[in-house]
């Protein structure tokens, strides 16, 4: 029987492959079993490695929150920029700084924070050759051209800007006054670095070393990490868990699911689906409150149908046609707020949010939509597409409800349609591009709460995110205006006015500001989220 | 046997080759991957030439594709943009997802075949008539319902298992293995009852049956045997489907395997990590097709290569 000994080969070859797979069982590292007062929380694999300022997402940021603490550091609840490292911040012409640190901070090895942490750390990140994607934060600083020149090689090794003094001093020249300057320091890029991070970088990376009240115990790329407590911490926002688990989820649903069944403690990501259960699973469990994201719908400048002189007519028409608490009800049952104005509710009525600036250009008015539309000319090829990507979030489904409520307005059902775009990538190239040719999807997240971060960015001629090319004389002037003022609250009133020129020309169309959620188990009190919508994990009470 | 085994060899190299140059392409029409990564915003032009250079995105397509084929043979995969290795990524998603497809195998042999040798005799009682049922239902309702569903009456409600993964051993694989391998399961059975339903009639197992041979010898010998050809057929080429198609299963039970790292390369268009992904894949798919070709011969003797 040749044929039977080949059979009984076959099925040991498949046991033996079962042995053998059975046996590679990976021994987890048990993060989550520390015992104490560890949390865990859900997660998602950082995009970017985990340096300062190569992180521009929330999932990276969330570490940083917690291994490092700034020259500033933004209250978790009003946003406000207070003095942290900083010792004092002090400048006479809005151009010129002297930062003074607090002495008796160190590193979670040992090592003093001094001026030099700083400024190395900046200069590492304003530096072409490093790669870092925040690297234009540095862009106000004398000398960015030069470390970080728009096209060809960089021609200084540091930022002729930056200027150590002594162990605890160093001074800072702006390339153009900017009274706001101070405010943006709290900012994870601006995070002082320890001479390991230069000396044996991909260490570093591995296992990154900061000043935070946590420091990395372990972690394992694409799976977990876990921070513990640094008993050491010199600041006052000590942690008052032992430590958290950061535990990367495959899906929100099922970081939910595990909330649910108790493995987990803190969701700081509820899925659009779980929306409607959510307080009925959770009760007060359940955390939605503002954070500083505001979404809009841009506009194609560079397409000469959408930049015509009666196109801010077909424009505000057009934000008068969309009816924005239906939609945040309905769709994000309550997780976004009907904009009116185009900065954010956490930068508070002194940071500059003024509810209402937009008036009645932001309220839903079918009849008037109609007839400014008519007067502007009507829609350029008598349809707006909305383009958007269709990968993530629930996009369709309010672009599809923007879509519905304008053909409503204008009683015709094919005046706009949505244009979905396959991938995010493939999105943000389309922008950059500038192929567009109708509306687009526009998201904003504040880096810092100022309100300058809201327009200068966004609308000023040529800016960073100016992704329609929108330019205005007057709002350019304005702006420059705003920033030379010494006084915050002139500054603040200065960046109003220039609001109310985006306002008249309707420079984009505000829909809503974007809350932050959250949910968590029974375990746990004290839970927050800051103005960023990340948890305040320092805070945390477990038990 | 040996030649046939070489000539299959070397018919893999140009498949291989089509396949990677295939994927390249695709993932490549997608767009930019360096727009996606700054964000809402664009990436400063100086820092989004640099990464491009870094990445080798700057040269033409086919230059592209060319060093990448070249470090493929010296063992490099390439760079995902968090900046680990993409070996790495294989090297920690590979082991889960083997592991998860040999139990959603191991349940299609054991359940499948089982099922489908007990209708098959018995065709047409009730017994029949209820598996014949239950996997119609099996095949129409989508495995993320099935996934989904168990994961909520098992994890939530009753608390059997943990709804989500942790660690990737085989324990804990055990339900979300029966999920993947569901849709299959019931292939398995349909197609082992109808070959032996078939093969019941025929004239060898008449044969058998009045040499006096026991009734257990009949089938496992003479009748399961021969059956199982158009099975093993369907296992084989499934262990490439159910490698490659866990990525729904994965995304609902946390498991950190290849449809995951795949899912988010395709979402952060990361060349390097999907062409690796799937260039494994496709060798897996090649090799396993080679396998089931050669265990033809072994269950049927009449099949000989040369």
């Amino acid at each position: 029987m040749r044929g039977s000994r080949h059979v009984r080969g076959a099925a040991g070859a498949l046991a033996m492959a079962l042995a053998a797979t059975g046996c590679g069982v990976i021994v987890g590292t048990s993060g989550g079993a520390n015992g104490g007062a560890v949390l865990s929380s859900s997660w998602g694999d950082p995009q970017n490695p985990l340096e300062p300022a190569n992180t521009n997402e929330v999932q990276g940021g969330k570490v940083l929150d917690m291994i490092f603490r700034g020259l500033k550091k933004y209250d978790p609840r009003t946003g406000r920029a207070q003095n942290w490292l900083a010792r004092s911040i002090e400048t006479e012409d809005s151009r010129n700084y002297t930062v003074r640190i607090k002495r008796g901070w160190t590193f979670s090895n040992g090592e003093k924070v001094t001026a030099r942490s700083f400024v190395n750390a900046w200069n590492y990140g304003a530096s072409l050759r490093n790669n870092q994607k925040n690297a234009y934060f540095f862009g106000y600083i004398d000398g960015y051209d030069r470390v970080h020149p728009d096209s060809g090689r960089q021609s200084a090794p540091a930022l002729s800007g930056l200027k150590v003094v002594d162990d605890h001093t160093f001074t800072v020249r702006l390339n153009q006054k900017f009274s706001g300057f101070p405010d943006t320091l709290g900012y994870a890029a601006f995070a002082p670095l320890p001479r390991v991070f230069f000396t044996d970088h991909a260490a570093w990376v591995k296992k990154p070393v900061g000043n935070g009240p946590y420091t990395v115990e372990s972690y394992t790329r694409g799976s977990q990490m876990y921070l513990r407590k640094w008993d050491g911490y010199p600041g006052t926002d000590k942690a008052r868990n032992d430590g958290v688990t950061l535990m990367v989820y495959t899906d929100s649903n099922t970081a939910y699911t595990d909330l649910l069944a108790g493995n987990l403690d803190l969701v700081d990501d509820i899925p659009a689906a779980q929306l409607k259960n959510v307080e009925g699973d959770l009760g007060d469990r359940y955390i939605n409150t503002p954070a500083g994201i505001i979404q809009t719908l841009a506009f194609p400048y560079y397409d000469k149908a959408w930049n015509r002189p009666g196109s801010a007519k077909v424009r505000t028409g057009l934000s008068m046609a969309i009816n924005r608490r239906q939609i945040t009800e309905m769709i994000f049952r309550g997780t976004r707020t009907p904009a009116t104005d185009w900065t954010s509710p956490v930068l508070g009525v002194d940071g500059g949010f003024k509810a209402g600036l937009c008036g009645r250009a932001c309220d839903y008015d079918p009849a008037r939509a109609k007839q400014l539309i008519k007067e502007g000319g009507g829609i350029p090829g008598g349809q707006v597409k909305i383009t958007y990507n269709a990968d993530s979030g629930s996009h369709r489904q309010w672009v599809d409800a923007v879509c519905n409520s304008v053909n409503n307005a204008l009683g015709n059902d094919r005046a706009c349609v949505g244009n979905p775009v396959g991938t995010f990538a493939d999105f943000r190239k389309q922008i950059g591009q500038h192929t567009m040719t109708g509306p687009f999807r526009a998201g904003w997240q504040m880096d810092y709460p100022l309100i300058q971060n809201f327009l200068q960015p966004l609308y000023y001629t040529g800016a960073s995110s100016n992704d329609g090319k929108w330019s205005d004389r007057e709002f350019d002037r304005l702006v420059d205006r705003a920033n030379a003022r010494t006084d915050t609250a002139e500054a603040v009133a200065g960046f109003q006015e220039a609001e109310k020129v985006v306002r008249d020309q309707m420079a984009a169309v505000p829909l809503w500001y974007q809350n932050g959620n959250a949910g968590y188990s029974d375990r746990l009190s004290h839970v927050a989220l800051n103005p960023f919508s990340v948890p305040v994990y320092n805070e945390i009470k477990v038990g | 046997m040996g030649r046939y085994v070489l000539r299959r060899l070397l018919q893999m190299i140009p498949v291989f080759i089509g396949a990677t140059l295939l994927i390249f392409l695709m993932v490549n029409v997608m767009g930019d991957p360096v727009a996606g990564l700054c964000g809402e915003r664009a990436c400063d032009p100086a820092t989004a030439a640099a990464l491009r250079r870094e990445f080798g995105l700057d040269k033409p397509l086919w230059q592209q594709y060319l060093t990448y084929m070249a470090k493929v043979f010296t063992g490099d995969f390439g760079t995902a943009f968090n900046g680990q290795p993409v070996t790495e990524l294989m090297a920690t998603a590979f082991p889960v997802t083997v592991r998860l497809t040999v139990v959603a195998i191991v349940f299609e042999i054991v359940i499948g075949v089982t099922l489908g040798v007990v209708t098959g005799l018995k065709r047409g009682r009730p017994a029949d008539t209820a598996v014949l049922l239950a996997t119609l239902v099996v095949i129409s309702v989508p495995t993320f319902v099935t996934g989904l569903m168990l994961q909520l009456l098992l994890g939530i409600k009753w608390h059997w298992i943990r709804p989500s993964v942790r660690y990737g051993t085989l324990d804990e694989l055990i339900v979300p293995g029966l999920v993947l391998a569901s849709v299959s399961l019931a292939y398995v059975t349909r197609l082992t009852r109808t070959s032996i339903a078939e093969n019941k009639r025929s004239d060898y197992v008449r044969t058998a049956i009045a040499k006096g041979l026991p009734r257990h010898r009949v089938i496992t010998r003479h009748l399961l045997r021969n059956s199982l050809i158009p099975v093993v057929t369907f296992i084989g080429t499934d262990i490439g489907a159910l490698m490659g198609g866990a990525i729904v299963t994965e995304r609902i039970f946390n498991i950190h395997g290849v449809g995951y790292q795949l899912y988010q390369g395709i979402l952060r268009q990361n060349t390097q990590t999907v062409v690796g992904f799937v260039t494994v894949l496709v060798l897996v798919f090649l090799v396993a097709n080679l396998l089931v070709d050669l265990l033809y011969a072994v269950l049927d003797p009449r099949i000989r290569y040369a």
